[in-house]
Order: structure tokens, then C-alpha cells, then sequence
């Protein structure tokens, strides 16, 4: 069976390794720093592999059926006996599966940085920083507890803004990461009444327990939850789309998406660990995670299924008018990220209707690999260039071979070109989409040839059309920054045979799935021209994108300022609530509260001026004062008693 | 020659000690005050004397609370003596109304 310490150990090395180079690093361990926190996750990344290896071939299995396993169960917090806050672990597919890709592509980010970030200042707290960040996002996916959920979920928005204001003499990466910590706050406050919502009428916070009381139609707190209405909408649906808010924030789904492009402030490697392949599909694993809940409320899986959808295509269109590659990269996240959302939203809970539960994990699962490349990828060319535009690049094929054929492979993946891991995971999606809700499929049928359009868009730029002068010598760097980019190029053309329908599926039991070639050539035909298109206009620099930019007009303008969302949210936060709320509130503090206590502290002013004469350091009239008391005294003993 | 009643001697000492209460309110001068301050103290030794003499004969309380209050005022007369210098050095002058600002 499980050796508990081993599966423990998994959040709590890097947690050490946090510490240790938190407190010591700059002082004493400096340039070692990176080889302690790779080494810290290298066991990480092993142990993790071992326990997915013993659960999913070994132990997990009972009867056909992949049962979850509580490993650890510490009681925290007793409210009542029946309410307590436990912080535990528990091992199911989509945990173990979240604890090989966080730990993998953690080790991964670790390796690229040794590289990427040699030389920094501040390079041991980069380090202490990142292995912050894996403890809190593998806490989170081992969570027991929605509350223990919610507690890592805030640990990894931390860590997310100490990594995005890494940079902090630059006022950009200062505002970008106020802004995603700030934005993702706002949402989590949506999920911390969900929280309490689901909790109050389910009267538990453990996981499991939930998910058992609230999709059992007999008993009395699902009777509770489905019966009390606010606005004409049942309290679980509410609990449910207010969670689900906590999860668009954090997996940047429209309209919480924008912090998510200005996050790439931060160092390139955090991008791939944090705002591509991680933290960012935290919201979609919570999803998963109550999605035996999800699947029993029709109308939060409709919100979930178009809010996916429609950000899905959203992204996918402003990252086609994009010139900073780490924003195309951030846009195309986003994109697949809906993708995910959508999938879930579509699917059902048992059997055969389960296909888009499984098929969003896949993609989570390919996702986070051909992701992660591309922005390691990116920050290889960054590092050569120092630039993100890309109008500053081109040519790169000549210099820099092993980036450019991972960059490719990741492209292709993406792009849902077979056999790279894109295409599988995506043709399940497709499909699930494709039986349960054809406007969806329409949607992410356009989607995924915008993505081969925009992805190709900016391979051309970088690796062909024009040549670069490059006036850096060191060439394409390292190999600790080439070995996670051929690693992780690798997984990108492999990933896809993974039998994961067999592996992680939403009830346990493994799904049977096949590729009907009928039905992929719609996406992937679709995906081909967007490539050539791609090809066709960005290979060699001419005037065509321009003229056709110029033909769009307002359409592409529109888009290239992302269809001005930041600056609705300018007007309505600095117009609106801030003249309506801010300013009154502003006026009630200086005038009514501030005044209440000036008017105290003036009337004991007053007080005070007129009793401070008795006080004028002439000591004879204090000895009159003194004379005068004994006096009184005198007569009121004599003539009083 | 009749023996004189304690009611003359009362009055000399409660006479003595107004007057130095007068003298102490009234005076701006340290040493005039401390002056003052001297006679009440010695009104109330006539009190005490003239109290033994007249109700305890037979003892000598009176008499050596007396002789305390002798060396105790002689002591304090160094004392105030030595503010009064001190405050002369640093003010020019031992008027008590010049040196108000004490009382911060």
C-alpha cells in the first residue's frame, strides 16, 4: 500500500527548500541556491512519478474502479462536532495526475532557470520564491478541504505576485502584479461566499462528505441548498457559480482575464510555471474537483460551458493582433483554458457522457507541457534578444536550432496537428462538444484554427521572415536551458499516446475512445490552413498583414487593444466606483468621522484653556491655593460634622 | 506674681505663625520667604513647648520634637539657601515671580 511520508514529502521538500533559501539565501548560500532547489524537486518530481506509478497501476484500483484514498487526515479546526477544517491529502486520479504535471514542470522551470536566471541579484530568493509557489500549488491539488483548497488557492496568489513583482524596480511589473494579485482577490472573495454557501447547507467542508450530501437528492441538505432561493436562483447554484468566479479568476477567464497578459512582467520561466501550465488551471481542477456537484446543476455547468467558450474565442482573437510574443503566449493560455472550462462544462457525469470531463483533464495534462514550452521557449529567444516584440526578431532558426525544432514541436501541438499531444486531447474536446452543444462546437471549431493561425503567426516571426543582428555572443544559451526545452519537446510529441481515457476519468472507470478520422478532419484541415495562411503572410516579410490589418479597420484596432476591457475597467473603477463609492466614502471619513474626533479633541482643548491659568508656576499662589483647601477643610470638619 | 495662662502664649504663636503666612504669601523676595517660612516654624515650637509645659509636666515629648524641628529647619534652610544661589546663577534675581517658567 501508500507509505504516507513518501506522499507527504512531496509538498514538504520544496516547503523546506523554500525556507531554508528564503531566510539564508542571500547571505550565505547564494549561487548554490539553484542547485538546492532543483535537487529538492528533482525527489519531488520522483516521488510523485512513483506514487502515480502505485496508484494507477498498483494500488488504485478496486474492482474496475479508481477509488479516492484519504492518505492523511489531521483535524485542524473543530467548529462543532459535525464542522471542522481538516488538512489532509488525498490521492485520486486528477490529484496524482496535478502532482506529476506540477512537479514535472516545476523541475522543469527549476533546470531552465539555472540558466535563464544566472547572474540576478536577487537570485537565491527567486528560488526561495518558486519553491514557495510549488509547496502552495501542490498543496493545493492534494487538498482534502474546500477550506484547505481556498487557504493554498490564496498561497498561490501570493506566491504569484511576489514572482510577477520580481522585477520591482521596473513600475510595470509593480502595478502588473498589484493588479493580478488584486483581480484574483476580487474573485476569491466570489468563492469564499461560495464556500460558505456550499458549506452552510451541506454542513461539512470536507470534499467528499460534500460532494456525497449534495448530489444525493434524498437527503435534507441537498433538500436545503435546492429549496432556499435568492433572485429566483437556488442556493447551489449560487454556491456553485460563485466558486466557480474564484476559479475564472485564477484560470483568467473573461471578464477576469486581464491580469493574466500583464503578468508576464514577470521572469519568463515563472510565466511557463505559473501563468501557463499551473496556477493558472487551478480553476479548472476545481471545477473537477466538485464536479460530481457541477454535473447535478445544470444551470452553473451553463455558465461554466459559455463562459469557457466565449474566452476561448476571445483570447484566441486579441492574440492574433498581438506583437509582444509573452502576451500571444499569455492570450493563447487563456484560449485553451476555455477550452478546458467548456469541456467540463459540456460533459456528464457517468460513463460514456463523461467524455468531456476526461478530455479537459488531457488537455490540462498536454496543456501544461506544450505550454510550459513555448514560454521556456520564448525566454530562450528573449534571453538572445532581449526584447519580446516581435517585430525585433526573425531569423532565429540560424541561431538558435534546438529552440527553434522545440518551438515547432509545441506549435504543432497546439495547433492539434496529429500525432503531437495537442490533437488528441483536443479531438476529445471537440467531440464531447460536438454531442452536446452545437454552437459550442461551431465556437471551438473557429478557435482552434485561429490557434494554428496565431501560434504560426508567431513562429514565422520569430524563427523565419526577416534576419535579426544579434549582438550577443553566447549563443543559445546553456544546456540547463536546453535540456528542459528537448525534455519538454519531447512530451510535447508524446504525451498524446498517454492511455489517459483509461486513467483519469470523473467516476473512476476508464473510458473507451477512439479517433474517428471522419470527425478529425474537420479541425484538423481547419488547423492546416490556418497554418498556411500563417505561412503565407508572416514567412517573409511583406505588406500583406498590414493591408489586410488596414482592411479590418476598426475590427483589428478593436482587438489589438484587447476590445479595450482594461479600460472599462479604468472607467468603471475610477469613474464610476470611485466618484460614486470612493468619494462619498471618502467625504464621510474626513468629515464625519474625522470630525467626530476633532470635535472631541477640540472640546478638551477648550477644557483645558480654561482651567490651565490654576496652573502658573507662581509658588505662592499654589501655596494660597494649598491654604485656601485646608481652610475649607477646616470649617467643613468643624461646622459639617 | 500669678503664673501666665497658656492662653497668651497660644496667642503669641498663633500671631507669629500668620504673620509668617503673611510674609510668605506677600513677598516676592526667596530669602524674605524663606524668612517667613522660619517664623511659622518656630510658632509651632512655642506650641509645643508651651503645650509640654502646660498638660504633660512630667514628660519630654514636646521638648524633643522641638529640637527635631530645630535641626530639621536648619537643614532646610541649607537646602532652600542653595536653590535660591542656584536660581540666582542661572536667573539674575531671586524674585519667585521670574521663575514661573519652573512649572514646565
Amino acid at each position: 500500500m501508500f507509505n504516507n511520508i513518501n506522499i507527504a514529502l512531496v509538498p514538504l521538500l520544496p516547503l523546506a527548500s523554500s525556507i531554508l533559501l528564503g531566510l539564508f539565501g542571500r547571505k550565505y548560500i547564494k549561487n548554490a541556491a539553484g542547485i538546492i532547489g532543483t535537487a529538492a524537486l528533482l525527489v519531488s518530481a520522483v516521488l510523485s512519478a512513483y506514487i502515480a506509478y502505485e496508484y494507477f497501476f498498483v494500488a488504485g484500483k478496486i474492482d474496475n474502479v479508481y477509488q479516492p484514498i484519504i492518505a492523511m487526515q489531521y483535524n485542524w479546526l473543530q467548529f462543532t462536532p459535525s464542522l471542522s477544517i481538516n488538512l489532509g491529502i488525498i490521492i485520486d486520479p486528477i490529484s496524482v495526475m496535478m502532482m506529476v504535471v506540477v512537479t514535472f514542470v516545476s523541475l522543469m522551470v527549476h533546470v531552465f532557470s539555472l540558466g535563464y536566471m544566472k547572474g540576478e541579484e536577487r537570485y537565491a530568493t527567486y528560488y526561495a520564491y518558486l519553491s514557495l509557489f510549488t509547496f502552495s500549488m501542490l498543496g493545493l491539488v492534494i487538498s482534502t478541504n474546500i477550506f484547505q483548497t481556498y487557504m493554498f488557492w490564496e498561497l498561490v496568489g501570493v506566491s504569484s505576485y511576489l514572482l510577477i513583482g520580481y522585477y520591482f524596480q521596473k513600475p510595470s511589473a509593480v502595478s502588473a502584479a498589484k493588479k493580478a494579485f488584486i483581480v484574483t482577490r476580487f474573485a476569491d472573495l466570489g468563492f469564499l461566499i461560495g464556500i460558505l454557501i456550499l458549506a452552510f447547507h451541506a454542513e461539512t467542508l470536507d470534499f467528499q462528505t460534500l460532494i456525497q450530501r449534495l448530489t444525493d437528492a434524498n437527503s435534507t441538505q441537498f433538500a436545503s441548498s435546492a429549496s432556499s432561493t435568492f433572485l429566483g436562483v437556488s442556493a447551489l447554484t449560487w454556491g456553485l457559480t460563485l466558486v466557480f468566479m474564484g476559479g475564472a479568476g485564477k484560470s483568467a477567464m473573461f471578464p477576469l482575464h486581464v491580469w493574466l497578459p500583464d503578468a508576464m512582467e514577470g521572469p519568463t520561466p515563472v510565466s511557463a510555471l505559473i501563468h501557463a501550465a499551473t496556477m493558472v488551471v487551478a480553476g479548472v481542477y476545481l471545477v473537477a474537483r466538485l464536479f460530481p456537484i457541477f454535473s447535478f446543476d445544470g444551470a452553473a455547468l451553463t455558465v461554466v460551458t459559455y463562459v469557457g467558450a466565449f474566452s476561448a474565442l476571445f483570447a484566441a482573437i486579441i492574440a492574433c493582433t498581438q506583437t509582444d510574443i509573452k502576451r500571444v503566449l499569455a492570450y493563447s493560455t487563456m484560449s485553451q483554458i476555455g477550452f478546458m472550462m467548456f469541456a467540463l462544462g459540456v460533459s456528464g457525469y457517468g460513463g460514456e457522457n463523461g467524455l468531456g470531463y476526461m478530455a479537459a483533464m488531457f488537455h490540462l495534462f498536454t496543456h501544461a507541457f506544450f505550454k510550459s514550452l513555448l514560454f521556456l521557449g520564448a525566454g530562450a529567444v528573449i534571453h538572445l534578444v532581449h526584447s519580446n516584440d516581435m517585430n525585433d526578431m526573425g531569423g532565429l532558426r540560424k541561431l538558435m536550432p534546438i529552440t527553434h525544432i522545440s518551438f515547432l514541436i509545441a506549435c504543432f501541438a497546439i495547433a492539434g496537428i496529429p500525432p503531437f499531444a495537442g490533437f488528441f486531447s483536443k479531438e476529445e474536446i471537440l467531440l464531447s462538444a460536438f454531442h452536446a452543444n452545437t454552437l459550442v462546437y461551431g465556437v471551438a471549431l473557429l478557435t482552434s484554427g485561429l490557434t494554428a493561425f496565431y501560434m504560426f503567426r508567431l513562429y514565422f516571426s520569430i524563427f523565419w521572415q526577416k534576419d535579426t543582428e544579434v549582438h550577443d555572443s553566447h549563443g543559445e544559451g546553456p544546456w540547463a536551458m536546453k535540456l528542459p526545452l528537448i525534455i519538454l519537446g519531447a512530451l510535447a510529441l508524446l504525451a498524446g499516446f498517454v492511455p489517459f481515457s483509461s486513467l483519469v476519468t470523473a467516476d473512476g472507470m476508464p473510458l473507451e475512445t477512439h479517433i474517428d478520422i471522419a470527425f478529425s478532419a474537420a479541425p484538423v484541415l481547419l488547423a492546416a490552413a490556418g497554418i498556411l495562411l500563417a505561412m503565407r503572410l508572416y514567412k517573409k516579410a511583406n505588406e500583406t498583414p498590414a493591408k489586410i490589418a488596414l482592411a479590418l479597420g476598426g475590427l483589428y484596432h478593436a482587438a489589438y487593444r484587447k476590445f479595450y476591457i482594461d479600460e472599462v475597467y479604468a472607467f468603471v473603477t475610477k469613474k464610476i466606483i470611485f466618484n460614486l463609492i470612493g468619494r462619498p466614502a471618502a467625504w464621510f471619513d474626513k468629515h464625519i468621522v474625522d470630525g467626530l474626533m476633532n470635535a472631541m479633541a477640540s472640546v478638551t482643548a477648550a477644557f483645558a484653556g480654561l482651567i490651565k491659568g490654576l496652573q502658573s508656576g507662581k509658588v505662592q499662589q499654589y501655596a494660597l491655593y494649598f491654604f485656601g483647601g485646608i481652610v475649607t477643610l477646616t470649617i467643613l470638619i468643624i461646622y459639617w460634622w | 506674681m500669678s503664673e501666665i495662662p497658656l492662653t497668651h502664649i497660644l496667642f503669641v504663636s498663633t500671631a507669629l505663625f500668620f504673620i509668617g503666612m503673611y510674609g510668605l504669601f506677600t513677598r516676592r523676595n526667596m530669602i524674605t520667604m524663606l524668612m517667613a517660612v522660619e517664623l511659622m516654624l518656630n510658632s509651632v515650637n512655642i506650641n509645643f513647648v508651651a503645650f509640654n509645659k502646660y498638660l504633660f509636666p512630667e514628660n519630654l515629648d514636646g521638648v524633643f520634637f522641638t529640637i527635631f524641628i530645630i535641626t530639621i529647619a536648619a537643614a532646610e534652610a541649607a537646602v532652600a539657601i542653595a536653590i535660591i544661589i542656584n536660581l540666582y546663577r542661572s536667573h539674575h534675581s531671586i524674585d519667585v515671580e521670574d521663575a514661573t517658567e519652573m512649572k514646565w
